[in-house]
């Protein structure tokens, strides 16, 4: 394998020993697979978020029915519209003329008024080489007193240029026109889908400190939404909003502060003191609190024993820090599922490398993806308890098990608490099972489903 | 206005009619686009996933791949991916970018079966029709390509059961209900058997055999194809319809005061459901008219009962034709337009996805009139036939 790596690079297969995989792309990208775990948010969920804002999706049925059934589900349908793409505005050249009559005819329509209209625009769009500036322009003009803001449901760029998603978060603070302000005591948290937990450290410490952190789950309306480009700074979590906040410093001179999402109480520790700099603010105090999270890893491992653990990638956006925690805690990590290796990850990626060279990588895309759940479910049970714990929905799904940690998007979690609150996931998730179908295949975790 | 939907849900489209025909059929499915159309139709239109493996994959076709035309990357992946698994067949399945520079799917579907000799099919799908549409196209290949001439031998005693296909049979249409079983069921109970069944709780095998049937009973629009190709290619006649019990739906009609065929009442769907609900009704008094958005089948034959049938492809037109309903016999999420006191709630996976998945009924019963058509189809056929030793004789 590690010579076919080395001559070929990313491998078609479906797995691979960590010690073998390459950095950052470990398997080779053709033929995709996609799994029922459905905690990962799409774009229509992240939009919704905007308080007060209604989406105009412009596209084919195929791609429509994903958002649309998003959509539904969420019991959010009546915030939601679709124009149909048919091959007659392909061939004619009408798509212009169906968005601007089509926009018209949903705003007639809808029961309410909404401050904001996203509207989706697709890959056709890009490939038909439609005139955006003059369809918005004439939409913006028959309907002065509605915002209306350019969303982007465009896969076929996700390989080039920013991601959809990176695109969808900074297209919504677009809205952020300009800045009347700067409130120095106030910080937003930007990008993320959930909003932080209650209990993250950094809260109680920047309030200490007069210090108010906001982020769009906060607000009720548009305008306190678009207030928001009144504060002092951005902090991000995420590495896809980063595109986000560099444009708001573009635009609007916003300064961000990146928080990494890591589980190394020293790398947690670092991203404090030079936060803390950058506020002018004394640095924290967390030393009871890093003793805390050390007791309840402890706690973790004397619970689940030398039980193999699986995890993914749609747990956190630092994978293979949370794995490297887990390895120093003695914990008993099998399996990481994951298709990529993120920049962030690189030095921890490379020492789990060495340090534990039979960690199974695992492909959540290939073709072979495919029948790895049906391999445990045939073949395997949990009628004697956990076989393997899983830390994340496609760990679960894979390994066809239903002890597991029920969280994606990063959970909310941040810091110290994050350790300490994923500790109690896990402690508990070992001990009692979950129906793993019934909540894995609600779209968007967190988020409001009819299911 | 034409092309909005600004307050219902849409369809399903053609890629996921083709997949949910095929699903079961052991092949290997490419949907040909970026991404998000395999996950869509593994989240909301197909609730095999989970229980049934079956390799349905998506090409993630880029913007480079799209701007340079570059079939040769998805040439080369069908082959490694189908080398290595063998499937029964392979399938190309069209999306709405690789549509727009014309990519050749039949032509990358006969390079693949003639290097690795494996039945291929390309469909020219685009994402811009409905799910009835692919569903026809897929079952219409499969019967084209692995349907057989009549394999029985011996001696017939005339006592056989009329052996009859069941075409356009998806989850889309009919949920995961139990309705295959209770079709068959209903064949038997009727001195029939079902010979092969397009394509639900059955194999390539019995895809083959169909050529054997002596008549097929076409139960959606997505049957239609397969109708005609076994039509004319072994002469097996074929007639419109479900069998159904709509005694669940008029108690629901009765308990809103419906029950005298004073109310102006709507049924809203695929047509061929649709047509036999409203055929079933009226057997119980009921009279109810079909809105349908869906392709529909220009046949006399699929409404011999003379139901009043409304093609209203756009949300304006079903508005308008729901706004004087007195009841509205649709799925749910039509009920923004017609109001939850005039919906009657009858859920299509098509429609709402697996949103209501536990509440679809299964009305499969009764169907005198079906029966009675068949035997008549079957009859006629038979009267059609050549005698037996009289064509060539000297």
């Amino acid at each position: 394998m590690l010579k076919h790596v080395l001559e070929n690079g990313p491998a078609r297969v479906g797995s691979m020993k960590i010690s073998e995989a390459p950095y950052p792309q470990p398997f080779y990208m053709g033929l995709e697979y996609s799994t029922p775990a459905r905690g990962m948010w799409n774009i229509a969920q992240t939009g919704f978020l905007m308080p007060q804002t209604h989406q105009i999706f412009v596209c084919a049925y195929g791609c429509l029915r994903g958002v649309v059934l998003t959509a539904a589900e969420m019991n959010s349908l009546g915030r939601f519209s679709a124009i149909s793409i048919r091959e007659n505005d392909i061939i004619n050249g009408t798509i212009e003329q169906l968005m601007i009559n089509g926009v018209s005819d949903v705003l007639s329509k809808i029961s309410y008024k909404p401050r904001c209209v996203q509207i989706f625009i697709t890959c056709q769009h890009f490939f038909l080489s439609y005139d955006h500036k003059s369809v918005f322009d004439r939409i913006r003009k028959e309907h002065p007193d509605i915002e209306f803001l350019d969303c982007y449901m465009i896969p076929a760029m996700r390989k080039s240029g920013i991601s959809p998603d990176q695109r969808m978060r900074r297209q919504m603070t677009r809205v952020w026109k300009e800045r009347t302000r700067c409130d120095s005591d106030k910080i937003n948290l930007i990008g993320s889908n959930l909003p932080l937990s209650e209990t993250a450290e950094i809260r109680e410490w920047l309030a200490g400190n007069g210090i108010e952190l906001k982020s769009i789950h906060d607000c009720k309306t548009f305008d306190e939404y678009t207030d928001m480009a009144n504060a002092g700074l951005n902090i991000y979590c995420e590495p896809v909003s980063k595109a986000q906040a560099d444009d708001l410093k573009k635009r609007l001179d916003m300064d961000s502060f990146y928080f990494t999402n890591s589980f190394d109480p020293d790398e947690i520790d670092a991203t404090y003191a030079r936060l803390a700099d950058r506020l002018s603010i004394p640095a924290p105090d967390f030393s009871q609190l890093r003793m805390k999270a050390h007791e309840a890893m402890k706690r973790v491992k004397e619970v689940v024993g030398d039980t193999p653990v699986a995890i993914d990638y749609t747990l956190t956006t630092r994978i293979f820090s949370f794995a490297k925690m887990l390895v120093d805690y003695g914990i008993n990590v099998s399996s990481i599922c994951t298709d990529m290796v993120s920049g962030d990850d690189k030095a921890v990626f490379e020492e789990l490398q060495k340090r534990c060279p039979d960690i199974d990588i695992l492909a959540t895309n290939q073709p072979e993806s495919r029948f790895f759940a049906g391999e445990h479910e045939r073949t395997e049970n949990d009628d004697n308890g956990p076989r393997v714990l899983a830390v994340g929905q496609k760990a679960a799904y894979f390994f066809a098990t239903d002890y597991f940690v029920n969280v994606a998007e990063g959970g909310g979690f941040l810091g110290y608490d994050g350790i300490i609150r994923l500790a109690e996931l896990m402690t508990d998730a070992y001990i009692n099972k979950k129906d793993r179908r019934k909540l894995i295949r609600i779209k968007g975790f967190g988020c409001e489903s009819c299911l | 206005m034409k092309q909005t939907f600004a307050l219902i849900s849409t369809y399903s489209s053609d890629q996921f009619g083709i997949c949910s025909a095929l699903y079961e059929l052991g092949g290997m499915v490419i949907i040909h686009d970026a991404s998000g159309c395999n996950s869509t139709y593994t989240t909301h239109d197909e609730p095999r996933w989970y229980d049934m493996d079956s390799m349905v994959y998506i090409s993630a076709l880029s913007r480079n791949e799209t701007i340079l035309g570059r079939d040769s990357k998805l040439i080369e992946d069908i082959l490694d991916t189908a080398g290595k698994y063998r499937p029964k067949f392979v399938a190309i399945v069209g999306a709405p970018v690789p549509y727009m520079i014309g990519t050749d799917y039949k032509a990358i579907a006969k390079l693949v079966e003639d290097k690795l000799g494996i039945p291929g099919f390309g469909f020219d799908s685009n994402g811009m029709q409905y799910y009835t549409r692919g569903m026809r196209d897929a079952l219409k290949a499969v019967a084209e390509r692995f349907a057989v001439e009549r394999t029985e031998s011996g001696e017939e005693t005339g006592k056989e059961p009329i052996k009859v296909n069941l075409l356009g049979v998806t989850p889309l249409d009919f949920g995961m209900t139990g309705a295959v079983g209770s079709l068959k069921k209903w064949l038997a109970e009727h001195g029939m058997v079902c010979n092969s069944c397009y394509a639900m709780g059955c194999d390539i095998d019995e895809i083959a055999k169909a050529g054997n049937a002596d008549i097929s009973l076409v139960v959606s629009y997505g049957g239609t194809g397969a109708a005609k190709v076994l039509k004319e290619r072994f002469g097996i006649p074929y007639v419109y319809g479900i069998p159904m019990n709509a005694s669940e739906i008029a108690e629901k009609i009765g308990d809103r005061g419906g029950a005298d065929g004073s109310k102006d009442i709507v049924i809203i769907g695929e047509q061929v459901y649709s047509l036999s609900l409203a055929e079933a009704l009226k057997n119980l008094g009921i009279k109810a008219r079909v809105l349908c958005q869906l392709d529909r089948v220009r046949d006399s034959k699929v409404n011999e009962e003379k139901i009043e049938f409304i093609y209203t492809p756009e949300e304006d037109d079903v508005i308008k034709e729901t706004k004087e309903a007195d009841l509205v016999i649709a799925d749910p999420l039509y009920g923004p337009i017609c109001g939850a006191g005039k919906l009657i709630e009858l859920p299509h996976m098509a429609f709402s996805g697996r949103m209501f998945e536990n509440d679809i009924p299964n009305l499969i019963g009764d169907g005198e009139q079906i029966y009675n058509r068949i035997m008549k189809e079957v009859k006629r056929s038979d009267e059609q036939k050549p005698t037996p030793g009289f064509a060539g004789e000297t």
